[in-house]
């Protein structure tokens, strides 16, 4: 009866295939699976005599392309750079955060998100929640500055998305950062 | 210990690493490696004849048994190559009590004419001479792998008295470029499925209590949100995707509760979500980071990584928030809890110098013990028998994933993806 269902669930996914969905704007909905023939080593089971659907199947989700950054203010840099275990913002990045606050403030209907980063060292969900401390620095520096709260998210990519991925410090220090991205 | 008794236990020295690695010299095992460390190890000797039909059959039964018990720590394989027997032979113990053996497995595998296999077995005692039982599973070609499995937990629980948990299943995330996929693999990382392939970081896999979905952490809208993920039939569904970062989803014993850190009030904080969605009720109220929950097995506990003592330390409090009390004490950097499914142990990592290492702490007295020679363990998750770790690390300049038993004396690296390869998370015991 299982393996039934299991027969059918396949069958569905199968023919509910090739749909893209855009991955901008997360809605609140469910996804179905696109391609169940792509299963790794398991791959050819499928085709053979007798295969049926194995009791270990797992249904394998393949996604879209996530969408791209959109212009911020023109001319000025996005990525502010911060110490080893630091969250504070040096002096020499302020006219940085002047620039996209006035260009915030004067385009209210944009939207931005800071995402903050860490270097490749240490744990992944702990890097993650060091990465927000730098994003929720650069936001409140926003909001100091007169940019609305709900104009700015503060997000984190903790070390996953290292701008760098040498080993060393010089790359660490690339990777400790916050970037401001236009949406 | 019912069957101590019979059991003759064997001295294990530094001597038999080699036979063991020569052991693994078979096809079906090119990746799979056991390292015995220490002295004073006793494993219990058994032969496991190549089953008939075995040269046939896509998958090589008798080497994937061979292969789950001697990861296991507690079995010692004797050798029987080149011994043809079946389920249905009466075998000459005199034989295989020469060769030192306790127990001896023999088997077969047929393919029917509907094109899928018949599996069987028997398990032999040949210091008593004794028929221990057997069974026959039929099977798809996608199964054949589990019904071996299945055979590996039926010998382990016959001769330990404890269940095994080899018919289990790992998650697990590679990257290769920027693609990042969440893999589904047997309890060996091998028979590995994607669940999801994205252009974008996967994190913090999490099986639920069932182990029919996963909840993790996907960045594929630019931000860390969490997902629960049907394995079957691939449907996903959003549980927690509010302002501000998404993640470290740990589910309740009962499979009712996500914990998770949320940043959306600021700061990264911890909540529960009801599983099937809702608004999330907020747990800790610090200033500082709480993160990395994960639940007490009974239930009644958080436990979590907090900075608030300046350092990231592991903390436990009452599941439904509350005060709470500090757990590690030793060294300034310690994450990543992961609790025994019986209660008794606390795993995690905790930096050492510049090395990063797994500890491995008894609950009933706090003593912690380091049990890896490697500087880069990540991400520790307890087997459902609570026998075995697995985590992931680097193994000469190679990202790999291993599991150990919890004195560290056995390890072994899972086959499977080769590459960049972390994240694991165990499985919990089929639902039957």
């Amino acid at each position: 009866m299982k393996r039934k269902l299991l027969a059918l669930a396949l069958v569905a996914l199968l023919a509910g295939c090739g749909s893209s969905v855009k991955l901008d704007d997360v809605p609140v909905e469910d996804k179905s699976g696109t391609s169940v023939t792509a299963a790794g080593s398991g791959a050819a089971a499928g085709n053979q005599a007798g295969a049926g659907a194995a009791q270990s199947n797992v249904a394998s989700v393949d996604l879209s392309k996530t969408g791209q950054d959109a212009a911020g203010p023109a001319g000025t840099a996005r990525v502010i750079y911060f110490d080893y275990d630091s969250f504070v913002i040096k002096p020499e990045f302020q006219s940085i955060l002047d620039a996209h606050a006035r260009y915030l403030k004067a385009n209210s209907g944009r939207r931005a998100a800071i995402e903050g980063h860490t270097d490749e060292r240490g744990g992944r969900e702990y890097n993650l929640a060091l990465g927000q401390k730098r994003s929720e620095a650069v936001r409140r520096a926003l909001g100091l500055l007169g940019v609305p709260d709900s104009q700015v998210e503060a997000v984190s990519f903790g070390k996953e998305k290292p701008a760098d991925t040498g080993m060393d410090e010089a790359a660490f220090a690339k990777n400790r950062r916050a970037e401001i991205a236009y949406r | 210990m019912l069957l101590e008794t019979r059991r003759r236990f064997f001295r294990l020295g530094q001597g038999l690493l080699g036979a063991l690695f020569a052991l693994c010299a078979l096809p079906a095992m090119a990746q799979f490696r056991v390292e015995v460390s220490g002295v004073g190890l006793t494993q219990l000797p058994i032969a496991i004849a190549s089953f008939r039909g075995d040269a046939q059959s896509p998958q090589k039964i008798a080497a994937i048994v061979q292969a789950d018990l001697e990861r296991s720590g507690q079995f010692r394989a004797v050798d029987a190559s080149g011994v043809a027997l079946d389920e249905t032979a009466r075998p000459d113990v005199a034989l295989w009590r020469q060769k030192a053996a306790d127990s001896l497995v023999t088997g077969s595998v047929t393919r029917l004419a509907d094109g899928r296999y018949d599996v069987r077995f028997r398990l032999w005692d040949v210091v008593r001479g004794q028929d221990l039982g057997g069974q026959s599973y039929a099977v798809t070609q996608g199964d054949l792998r589990l019904s071996a499995h299945r055979i590996a937990d039926f010998i382990y629980e016959k001769l330990t008295g404890e269940k095994g948990a080899f018919s289990t299943r790992i998650a697990y995330v590679t990257k290769a470029g920027t693609r990042h996929t969440l893999w589904v693999a047997d309890s060996d990382g091998e028979n590995s499925q994607v669940a999801l392939a994205s252009p974008e970081p996967i994190i913090s896999p999490s099986w639920s209590p069932s182990g029919a979905q996963l909840a993790y952490v996907s960045f594929e809208s630019r931000k860390p949100v969490v997902y629960v993920h049907e394995v079957a039939s691939g449907k996903r569904r959003l549980i927690a995707n509010f302002r501000g970062s998404n993640s470290a989803p740990a589910w309740s014993p009962d499979g009712r509760t996500l914990a998770v850190t949320l940043s959306r009030d600021g700061g990264s904080q911890l909540y529960t979500i009801d599983a099937n969605g809702g608004e999330p009720r907020r747990l800790t109220q610090s200033g500082s980071i709480d993160t990395e929950p994960a639940y007490s097995p009974d239930g009644r506990n958080i436990y979590f990584v907090s900075d608030r003592g300046g350092a990231p330390q592991i903390y436990r409090m009452p599941a439904g928030g509350g005060g709470a009390e500090r757990v590690t004490f030793t060294g300034s950097y310690n994450i990543s809890p992961a609790l025994s499914p019986d209660g008794r142990w606390l795993a995690y990592i905790s930096r050492v110098g510049g090395a990063f290492k797994l500890q491995v702490m008894d609950l009933s007295t706090s003593t912690v013990n380091a049990i890896t020679d490697t500087t880069a363990d990540e991400s520790p998750s307890f087997a459902p028998n609570s026998r075995l770790v697995v985590y992931a690390t680097q193994q000469q300049g190679r990202e790999a994933l291993m599991t150990s038993t919890l004195d560290g004396k056995i390890k072994a690296r899972l086959g499977g993806q080769a590459g960049d390869i972390r994240e694991p998370d165990w499985g919990p015991f089929p639902k039957q």
